[in-house]
Parts: C-alpha cells; sequence; structure tokens
C-alpha cells in the first residue's frame, strides 16, 4: 500500500524557536518575528544571518531566533551592525529596532548607516509607544495620543510632531529601498511578508541599506483590545504614515 | 614617528582589521595613520557619526571575531563609556586609546593625565574594570599597542592605551618589531559568524533569570583576579637603596626620571617606580617598597589620582606625598626636585 505523506499546510518556522513568549497578548511583534523567520528560511540563510536585536520590547528576541545574534546598546543598534557587516561581508546582517530605539536615542545611528548605504537590512517596528519601560511617548506617537507622559494626549506645541522616519531616509542616496507596512490584518501580514522579503533580497544581492517600517499594535499601552488595537492602526496610524514602498531603486 | 602614529603602527601588527573614530585633537594623527594603512592592508576604516557610533562599531567588529581598535580623547572618551560597559559586560576584546587633554569639560588640547580614575576605576556603569596599560615613548606606544590586543583577546576584555596629548605628538625613532605570525592569534568560538556547524551564539549583557547576573558578575570578578595576579607590569629603577621614591606614569615618569637623577647628583638617594599597567596596579612592588623607604612623591598631570592607588598600596606604612599640575601644566624636573629636596629634609 502506497504511504500517505501528511499535507501540511502549516508549520512554525524552522529558525523560530519553540519558547514561551514574554510578549503581551495582540502585540504584532510575535507577527514580524515569525516573518523574519520565514524569511530565513525561504532564503536558507539561517547560518549566514547575523542579527542585531534592540533594547526595548525585542531585546528578547535572542530567545526565539535560531541564529546568531548580538544585543546592541539602546540606539547603536545600526553601528554594531555596521561592525559587524564590514568585516563579514558575507553574511547576511538585520538588525530589528522598535520606535525608541531607533527614532529617538538612535536618530544619527540609523541616518548615518543609511547614508553610508550599508548593505544590511533593518526591520522598524513601529507602535508608537515605549512598551518594555511602561507606554511613554515615543517620537512616533500620534498628536493628541495618551500615554504615560502625555497624559493629557500628545501635544503638538509641547512636544513637537510625530516622526516620518521612511521619508526623511527616502532623501539620501545611500537607500535603496524603503517600505511601510502593517500587521493590523491578514491582508497586510502577507504584504509585510513581502517587503521583508525584498529587503533581504537587496541585501543578498549586495544592493545596500533595505529597511522596512513595520506598524505594529501595542493594545497594553494603547489601553484597548488586540481587535481595537488593530482596529486604531487601519483607520487611524496608517492615515499619517502610509502604507507602501517608500522608495526603491 | 609621532607616538600617535607609532600606536597606529602597533595595532596594525598586531592585526587589527577594524578602526572606527572620530576627530579629535590630539589623537588625529592615530585616525589619519589607520585611515591610510587600513586601505593598503584591506582593512576597515570608518570615519564615524559620533564617539558613540564609533565604540559600538568596534563592539559591531569585535562580535564577529576580529580585532578592532577606537582612539579618542578625554571628552570622547567619555562618551565612549557606554559602549565600553557594554563591552566588558558581553567579554569582548577591543584596544581603546586615550590620548588624554585637559579637562574638565571641553578643556584644552594640551596633556594630561586627569583620566586615570575613568580608566582605571571602570568608568562606565557597573563593575568592571579595563586593562590600561601606560607608555611613555613612542617606542612603548608600538609595543604596549601590540600587548594590548594580546591581553584583550586572552581575557576577552576591553584594553585601554592610556596617553596622554604630549607622547601622542612627540616624535621619536621606532625600531621595528619582527612581523608576527598572525596564525597565532586566538581562536575564537564564542564569535558570531553565522551558526554554520554549530548551534547559534548570542553576544549580550542582559541577564535577567534570578541569580543569573549575579553569577555573570561572579565569572566576570574571577577573571579580574586572574589577571591582577599575571598581568601587573612596572619598571623600577634605584629602588633598592633610596630614602625617596617617585611613583610616576607616562611622560610624566620621564621627566621624574631626569629629576631622580638631578636629585641623586645632589646626594639625596632617589628612586622610581613607572606603573606600566595601571590596572591591575603594582600594589605588591610599592607595598614592598615601604620596607626601603619611609617617603614617597607621586608625581602627576592630575589634581592627584594615582596618589590614591599609591596610599592604598602603601596602607599607612609611609609618607605619601603629591605634586601634581593640571589643565596642560606639565610639571619639570626642577619642581619635581624641589619636591623630592623638601621631603628628604622632612
Amino acid at each position: 500500500m502506497k504511504k500517505t505523506e501528511p499535507n501540511i499546510v502549516f508549520s512554525r518556522p524552522i529558525t523560530l524557536r519553540e519558547a514561551e513568549n514574554h510578549y503581551c497578548a495582540g502585540c504584532g511583534h510575535g507577527i514580524v518575528h515569525r516573518l523574519v523567520c520565514e524569511t530565513v528560511d525561504e532564503f536558507n540563510i539561517r547560518e549566514k544571518v547575523i542579527a542585531v536585536a534592540p533594547v526595548g520590547c525585542a531585546v528578547l528576541a535572542y530567545d526565539y531566533w535560531d541564529f546568531d545574534v548580538a544585543e546592541a546598546a539602546h540606539g547603536r543598534t545600526p553601528a554594531v551592525a555596521t561592525g559587524i557587516k564590514r568585516v563579514r561581508p558575507g553574511n547576511i546582517v538585520f538588525t530589528y529596532q522598535g520606535d525608541g530605539d531607533l527614532a529617538a536615542i538612535g536618530t544619527a545611528e540609523i541616518i548615518h548607516a543609511a547614508n553610508r548605504g550599508e548593505n544590511i537590512t533593518v526591520i522598524f517596528v513601529n507602535n508608537g509607544v515605549y512598551g518594555m519601560t511602561g507606554g511613554q511617548m515615543a517620537p512616533t506617537t500620534l498628536a493628541g495620543q495618551k500615554t504615560s507622559t502625555t497624559q493629557y494626549g500628545r501635544s503638538l506645541r509641547r512636544e513637537g510632531y510625530p516622526i516620518k522616519i521612511l521619508e526623511m531616509l527616502a532623501v539620501l542616496p545611500g537607500t535603496r529601498y524603503l517600505e511601510r507596512t502593517s500587521v493590523h490584518s491578514a491582508h497586510e501580514v502577507l504584504r509585510t511578508k513581502r517587503a521583508i522579503k525584498k529587503a533581504f533580497q537587496m541585501q543578498i544581492e549586495g544592493k545596500g541599506f533595505s529597511m522596512v517600517e513595520v506598524l505594529s499594535m501595542c493594545p497594553t499601552y494603547w489601553g484597548m483590545s488586540p481587535i481595537q488595537a488593530a482596529d486604531r492602526i487601519k483607520n487611524e496610524v496608517s492615515t499619517f504614515y502610509p502604507i507602501g514602498v517608500i522608495k526603491s531603486c | 614617528m609621532c607616538g600617535n602614529e607609532a600606536c597606529g603602527e602597533g595595532a596594525m601588527i598586531a592585526g587589527c582589521a577594524f578602526y572606527a573614530g572620530y576627530p579629535i585633537t590630539p589623537q588625529n594623527e592615530l585616525t589619519a595613520y589607520m585611515a591610510k594603512r587600513m586601505h593598503e592592508t584591506g582593512g576597515v576604516f570608518i570615519q564615524a557619526e559620533s564617539e558613540l557610533a564609533a565604540i559600538n562599531m568596534v563592539f559591531g567588529a569585535a562580535c564577529a571575531g576580529v580585532r578592532a581598535m577606537t582612539s579618542s580623547s578625554s571628552p570622547g572618551i567619555s562618551l565612549k563609556q557606554e559602549g565600553i560597559s557594554y563591552l566588558a559586560g558581553c567579554e569582548l576584546p577591543c584596544v581603546i586609546v586615550n590620548m588624554q587633554r585637559g579637562g574638565p569639560g571641553l578643556g584644552n588640547i594640551a596633556p594630561s593625565q586627569g583620566d586615570y580614575f575613568q580608566a582605571v576605576k571602570g568608568g562606565g556603569h557597573g563593575d568592571y574594570r579595563t586593562l590600561v596599560l601606560a607608555p611613555a615613548s613612542a617606542q612603548e606606544f608600538l609595543e604596549y599597542t601590540i600587548l594590548a590586543f594580546d591581553l584583550a583577546d586572552k581575557y576577552r576584555n576591553p584594553a585601554m592605551i592610556l596617553g596622554d596629548g604630549l607622547l601622542g605628538q612627540m616624535m621619536e625613532p621606532i625600531q621595528m618589531p619582527a612581523v608576527r605570525d598572525q596564525k597565532q592569534v586566538t581562536e575564537k568560538p564564542w564569535a558570531l559568524t553565522g551558526c554554520k556547524g554549530r548551534e547559534p551564539n548570542v553576544i549580550r549583557s542582559l541577564i535577567l533569570a534570578e541569580g543569573g547576573l549575579e553569577e555573570h558578575n561572579k565569572k566576570l570578578q574571577e577573571k579580574f583576579k586572574l589577571i591582577t595576579q599575571a598581568e601587573v607590569r612596572y619598571e623600577t629603577v634605584h629602588t633598592k637603596d633610596s630614602s625617596v621614591i617617585l611613583v610616576a606614569y607616562g611622560s610624566v615618569a620621564r621627566i621624574a626620571k631626569s629629576a631622580m637623577e638631578m636629585a641623586r647628583a645632589k646626594g639625596i638617594k632617589t628612586g622610581l617606580i613607572r606603573p606600566i599597567t595601571l590596572w591591575p596596579f603594582p600594589e605588591k612592588v610599592i607595598g614592598g617598597a615601604c620596607e626601603i623607604t619611609k617617603k614617597f612623591l607621586v608625581v602627576e598631570m592630575s589634581a592627584g589620582q594615582m596618589v590614591e592607588d599609591v596610599r592604598l598600596a602603601v596602607n599607612g606604612r609611609a609618607q605619601v606625598e603629591f605634586y601634581g599640575r593640571m589643565g596642560g601644566g606639565i610639571p619639570t624636573e626642577y619642581e619635581i626636585l624641589q619636591q623630592i629636596e623638601a621631603l628628604a629634609a622632612k
């Protein structure tokens, strides 16, 4: 009798460890972690990948990823990635950063790594708050948004404007591929996957700096249910931070 | 060669493959030298956007397993302290050069030894130590830079070369050492190279599990203890018969040596202890010298920093006097001679 193979349609990526995760219910990090691991699996680059984890909610990424990882000081992530990639150009080096890490304390590092055209990939998870430290205002926090440090809502006069990092980076000749996506729906998750894959592809082909900004939910510090948080991205966050390819060349 | 260039050539001989730096006087000759030499040898040179980026690029290169270096001067070294703490916490080897200038703040660009505390007591946050070597000539700059790379790799710890603007700028003849076999460079199975044929490596300093960080700290302290037992280096001159012993390091030790000769010509038996490693500090040789003399004179280009370690080593067994100049002032041999005469007469 012919042996029938089980028809597996969905499984955990090989490079995503079977570990209890520390993320809150409805958080987007778990999805983005998975998409990165699927990408690593599909390109079959596990043995070449060196990731640089940030300070923030994703600091423990090395507990979930089954490949080499360095943990950088807060915001210095692109500088650490630069050091690694320059001495090991044959490896695939990516950073995984939140909005506090990338858009506040590490602004200089991201701009200059991008401007040098470092052949690295940046996964930038933008959820508009500092999650790890208790939901403080981030540079990306929307106008009027309440956080632990903007208790009456972010005032543009007092706290300034939310920063659109990708649009800033787009003017730099060193950047080759910049796309903003979201993980608030299955459709957007698939788009995010395609963007991450494209960003890694750029690096594999040696084309230079690639970055995907992923709009992500933080139900805990948005004070919402996971469903409400996903709706907020669709109705509010993505109207300020437009989803789509910002630059590709 | 000036001290800065000698330091750079030492790094090249040691097999340094990565340099990141940021412009600051009085160490710019070193950055320029590395830019030239890295280009010639296929190494990596990056002029970073900041001191923070430079030390973190070194962190990355050290993670990836190559010999990496950065250099700066006092205000820039302050900015690097965060990175140095992370390097120490992650047990990453690298070499950091500080050509000290006058402080505090922006200070000036004249020679100083005002960063001694910062260099030998840790500098950044947390319980850690940095190996600190203090050359006193261009020749020693070259040799101790090579040694610093070897010690950094041996102990998986950052090592610092503590010079000053005077030593960095001064031109002196150099005798080149024999070319080294780079195969002798330490194996680094912990490095991030891609996990081909092995389990993934993780380099981190965050240890949240209960008791984990205490264990890690104990391990670091064990290592530091080992370093203090094995790596103390110093020079002694006329310490067997002296009634006054000078203690000085770096460029000041050379001036102190002249003052010592002048004092001896006047019949005052004077000796010199020159710490070469500032951490680990040669406390045993200084403590042992209390059997010979009851009078120490510490000379520094600071308000008195190393003198505290000398007093700890002496531990009340002898009189320890201090003479220092600050803010770019350099002690002359005559000034030191006066101090020796005054101390001898007490």
